[in-house]
């Protein structure tokens, strides 16, 4: 069902000795909806990813998965390889992360490894050959043949992951992180470095993982067009804080996000300054208190 | 040596001088001191015997070697093509892929027949299971270091709990080889998990020297626990393998006797041959089989990038304490098969110049390839061996082969890596893309 | 407590000797993060060439104590210079052609070129031990009881006050060169960041080749050191003094001076303490153990700064 509450976000705070790169952040990501956290560089957008994915420990906050089936998982708890086998969810990362060394489809069928692994009986099965990993295997193979197919990339299936061009690297990591059957796909910039072309392949990629899979996605971008065009819901960064949040209409419309992101028209930036100034001082204040 | 940077340099025939000068005055400063005085223990005291012929000749030696190469490798203009055009490196590169499908099998149907070939004497069989032993523990650790990328100095460690498992079970339970062997080999797996557990969080170099650590205390133990491993002294009469329970003995009962042959020492060899080069492909098979299936791949995962690992739900700890374990296990077979065919093992055995050939093997070889393993061992073992007669040389010119074989070829003699699956074409991977382990 | 002082003042002196071998491992680790395996080594060589020197200037017992301090000045300012060239040309030879290549390679050519000096001095020198007479003698007794169990002492010996006088000299004068030299700023710059110090006009490429030179010229004081203070020398003393140093200088924090100055104290203590108290035997196993639980407990060492990982 879309629409309900699928990653709860509660006073999330990450501090790095004196710096605060994450304060006080609370939001809701939707079930089959596209969340996008925007900031200007070095908000902390990053760092949220990090945090709910299990790779820092927030200093404070609850964040909190729930699935369909009513369980409720408390990410900051648990230990990073069990958020994406329990919890559900999938990343992707700013410097994409693929294992380069191996090929396109081998790369997917590690995404795979927890169903493979108890399909393979722990590997003991699999070595005499006995239980069902045969069967098993060919199904991941298929599924990673639905994933190559979506993202274009059916062509490049055997060759070496850090031989593909840019654009394909980061479709690659998307299908990759989705072979995992994620219900919550966490995008760090997917569509940073793309050209125009590359960028609306993204686009649809993004759309049909939301709309056909039911999966929510939560997106980090630069790219407004992006975020513009496809998010149901923006959440604004800014020093660690959230200075907005709402539908891209409103967000469009936000003064402090214009002040703080979005660039500003030339008579206003003295007083857009200023403004910047004082949403900073509240912001720094908060931070210290 | 000071300048080699520039080949251009070599083309000035005053910056030629000045490079071969300051190459004279070094190699005087390092040969001048070290060989040419040598001191001599005398009756209250040392004395100092001078050798300058012997310095003088190998200064000039680095001098006039300096002088060839800057006349030869480093003095052809940028872009020129390479000295060995596309041969030895394009034949090496062709044996791991088109003719590596060839050249395995090769390999395989000419090492079961090596002991019926008219030229097979005593000496060959013996190189033979020696080299075998190496390749057995090279593809052991190749799974270590090659597939997961955990850099593991003390690999010898396990082989030595394998040895001496084997050697204490057999000795004081008199069990049989056949029960003795699987056991030697689970034991060396469950010290590799036990030593594993708290040092697999660590990162590549520090693994590496606390793996060292590692398997120099096991030594010391070995060493100073006398009343059970016999301390120095080592451990003898170690039961020698039989023929599933029919010994290699001369007269009634025996091998020859029982088989109605006449009785030879050979029979007893020829079957240790064969022992270990079933030992050897039990491992290959089972490394080839583990490739293929999530554990394999969640190994070369971990090599390429832990952290995606992490992020894709695979438990890194786990993935690293199989592969350290499984590594293990082998290196614990290997041990057992050591101590049957010796019937005598003592530390000296395991010292860390073991776990270094054997590194030495798997990176010479080429990162986790398995026909790279083979070649390396035969051409480590097999070089040590026609260096026999220079008996003082062989370990200097190892270890300079260990060099100038490195700044050859750093990414190993065969640097392709094998998919472990494929959807329509199987196209190997330039090892210029597989990384190392530790992001590097 | 006697035997406790005693016992503090022979750590403090084997300390000093492992302190000034991880010096080098240090260095080297911070500016190309790479174990220089033949590090130890060359402290065999920096040993071998003292001797080497002490025996043509016919140094023994008997020689007056001013001619004592200007031969061993002599014999130490020849053994740092011959032992740096020998640094020098192994990372010449041996690891200059692999910088920016596989992490591996250099460290097997790292072991390649410790097997080759190993047997290079092997074969010159001889494999059997070799013997010094002792150069420095006597000392002071610095406590003294009698009781009814017979008379304790607690001394130090000239020999001992030697290595830590030298060894404090030798910490001062270097932290000063990192700290106020062109070259310091210049190694500080390439363990930064190396791609950005050769963009700002550092030649990268020299300042590495000396810093392996410093690295063996202080392995070279502790070679002299280790030869003055046991009396006996082998080939093979590089292999384990080495590892007990890179374990010092890891155990400090790799990368930090101080760290390998205290990581060295620490091994040195350590190991003298153990053979005090426990046994003599494992006490190299006492000394890998407390590095195995640094790494685990504290994995940045005692004096480095933690490692966060970047995702
Ligand atoms: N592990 C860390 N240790 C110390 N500081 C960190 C760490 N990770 C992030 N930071 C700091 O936290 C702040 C936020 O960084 P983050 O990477 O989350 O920003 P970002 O919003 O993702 O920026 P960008 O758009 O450039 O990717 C930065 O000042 C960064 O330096
Ligand atoms: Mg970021």
């Amino acid at each position: 069902m879309a629409g309900d509450a699928l990653l709860e976000v509660e006073h999330l705070t990450m501090r790095f000795g004196g710096l605060t790169a994450v304060d006080d952040l609370s939001f809701v990501a939707r079930r089959g909806e596209i969340t996008a956290l925007i900031g200007p560089n070095g908000a902390g957008k990053t760092t949220v990813f990090n945090c709910l994915t299990g790779f820092y420990k927030p200093t404070v906050g609850r964040i909190t998965m729930h699935h369909e089936t009513g369980d409720t998982f408390l990410l900051e708890r648990m230990p990073d390889f069990q958020i994406p086998r329990e919890a559900k969810v999938a990343r992707t990362f700013q410097n994409i992360r693929l294992f380069g060394g191996m090929t396109v489809l081998e790369n997917l069928m590690v995404a795979q490894h927890n169903p493979l692994m108890r399909a393979s009986g722990f590997t003991f099965g699999g070595v005499l050959g006995i239980g069902g990993y045969r069967a098993a295997e060919r199904e991941a193979v298929e599924l990673a043949e639905y994933w190559l197919d979506k993202a274009g990339l059916m062509a490049r299936a055997d060759d070496a992951a850090g031989d593909l061009p840019y654009g394909d690297q980061r479709r690659l990591e998307i299908a990759r992180a989705m072979c995992t059957g994620p219900k919550l796909l966490c995008l760090d910039e997917p569509a940073a470095g793309l050209n125009p072309r590359e960028s609306e392949e993204l686009n649809r990629l993004l759309l049909f993982i939301r709309k056909e899979r039911d999966v929510g996605i939560l997106l980090i971008e630069h790219d407004m067009s992006v975020v513009m065009g496809i998010s149901d819901h923006i959440v604004v960064l800014d020093y660690g804080a959230k200075i907005a949040d709402g539908t891209p209409e409103q967000i469009r419309n936000d003064p402090k996000v214009i002040a703080a992101y979005l660039g500003v028209e030339d008579e206003e930036v003295e007083e857009v300054e200023h403004e910047i100034e004082e949403t900073a001082a509240a912001a720094g204040g908060e931070g210290t208190a | 040596m000071a300048s080699a940077a520039s080949p251009a340099s070599a083309r000035r025939p005053a910056k030629l001088a000045a490079d071969l000068g300051v190459t004279a005055l070094l190699s005087l400063a390092i040969f001048g001191t070290m060989v040419g005085l040598r001191t001599e223990t005398i009756p209250g005291g040392l004395e100092l015997q001078p050798q300058w012929t012997s310095a003088l000749a190998l200064a000039a030696v680095a001098v006039v070697g300096r002088l060839v190469l800057h006349l030869t490798v480093w003095s052809r203009p940028e872009g020129a093509p390479p000295l060995l055009p596309m041969g030895v490196r394009a034949r090496v590169e062709q044996a791991a892929t088109g003719t590596g499908k060839v050249f395995g099998p090769a390999l395989l149907v000419f090492a079961l027949l090596l002991p019926f070939l008219p030229f097979t004497d005593r000496y060959i069989l013996d190189l033979s299971i020696l080299v075998l032993t190496y390749v057995m523990l090279g593809w052991g650790l190749n799974i270590v270091v090659g597939l997961a990328g955990l850099l593991d100095l003390g690999y010898v460690a396990f082989y030595a709990v394998g040895a001496y498992s084997y050697a204490l079970l057999a000795m004081h339970f008199g069990w049989s080889f056949w029960l003795c062997l699987p056991l030697a080999g689970i034991l060396a797996a469950f010290w590799g998990i036990i030593l594993g557990f708290p040092v697999l969080r660590l990162r590549g170099d520090y693994l590496a020297i606390v793996t060292l650590a590692f398997g120099e205390i096991i030594r010391i133990v070995l060493l100073n626990w006398y009343w059970f491993t016999g301390g120095p002294d080592g451990i003898s009469g170690i039961p020698r393998p039989s023929f599933f329970g029919i010994p290699f003995d001369r007269g009634e009962g025996g091998f020859a006797d029982t088989f109605g042959l006449d009785f030879s020492s050979m029979h007893r060899i020829i079957f240790l041959y064969f022992l270990i080069l079933a030992l050897a492909l039990l491992t290959n098979f089972v490394t080839m089989r583990l490739r293929r299936l999530p554990i394999g791949r969640a190994w070369e995962a971990l090599r390429e990038d832990e952290i995606a690992c992490r992020s894709l739900g695979l438990n890194t700890t786990s993935v690293k304490l199989t592969a350290f374990a499984t590594g293990a296990m082998f290196g614990g077979f290997a041990g057992a098969f050591f101590a049957t065919r010796q019937g005598f093992i003592s530390p000296e055995s395991f010292t860390f110049i073991e776990s270094a050939l054997i590194l030495a093997i798997v990176v010479l070889g080429g990162m986790g390839s398995q026909i790279g393993v083979v070649i390396a061992s035969v051409a480590l073992i097999g070089g040590f061996e026609v260096f026999r007669e220079a008996e003082d040389f062989r370990m200097l010119i190892f270890g300079v082969a260990m060099v100038l074989i490195m700044i050859w070829r750093p990414r190993g003699l065969i640097a392709t890596r094998e998919p472990s699956i494929f959807l329509r074409e199987k196209k190997s991977v330039s090892g210029a893309l597989v990384a190392q382990g530790e992001g590097h | 407590m006697e035997y406790f002082v005693q016992q503090l003042i022979n750590g403090i002196t084997l300390g000093s000797i492992y302190g000034l071998i991880a010096i080098g491992y240090t260095m080297v680790y911070g500016i190309v993060g790479m174990i220089n395996f033949a590090h130890g080594d060359i402290f065999m060589v920096g040993s071998f060439v003292s001797l080497i020197a002490i025996t043509a200037l016919g140094l023994t017992a008997s020689t007056g104590l001013g001619l004592t301090i200007l031969a061993l000045i002599l014999v130490l300012i020849f053994a740092m210079l011959i032992a740096s060239v020998y640094g020098w040309t192994v990372e010449r030879i041996a690891y200059r052609p692999l910088r920016g290549s596989f992490r591996l390679a250099p460290l097997i050519t790292a072991i390649g070129m410790s097997i080759v000096l190993q047997n290079f001095v092997q074969i010159a020198q001889g494999a059997r031990v070799k013997p010094l007479q002792p150069i420095i003698q006597d000392g002071y007794t610095i406590m003294r009881r009698v009781d009814d169990q017979g008379e304790f002492l607690v001394q130090i010996s000239n020999m001992q006050i030697f290595i830590i006088v030298l060894t404090t000299l030798l910490m001062v004068v270097f932290s000063l060169i990192i700290a106020r030299t062109p070259l310091g700023r210049a190694q500080r710059a390439c363990e930064q960041d190396r791609k950005m110090a050769a963009l700002s006009g550092i030649n990268v490429d020299r300042t590495i080749s000396l810093t392996f030179v410093m690295g063996a010229a202080l392995a070279a004081v502790a070679g002299l050191m280790f030869l003055l203070y046991y009396g006996v020398i082998d080939f093979f003393i590089g292999f384990v003094a080495g590892v007990k140093a890179f374990t010092a200088a890891v155990l400090g924090g790799i990368g930090s001076l101080p760290g390998a100055m205290l990581g060295g104290m620490v091994i040195g203590l350590i190991e003298t303490f153990w053979s005090a108290y426990f046994s003599i035997e494992y006490k190299d196993v006492a000394a890998f153990a407390m590095l195995a639980l640094v790494l685990i407990f504290l994995p940045q060492g005692l004096l480095g700064k933690p490692e966060v990982e970047k995702v």
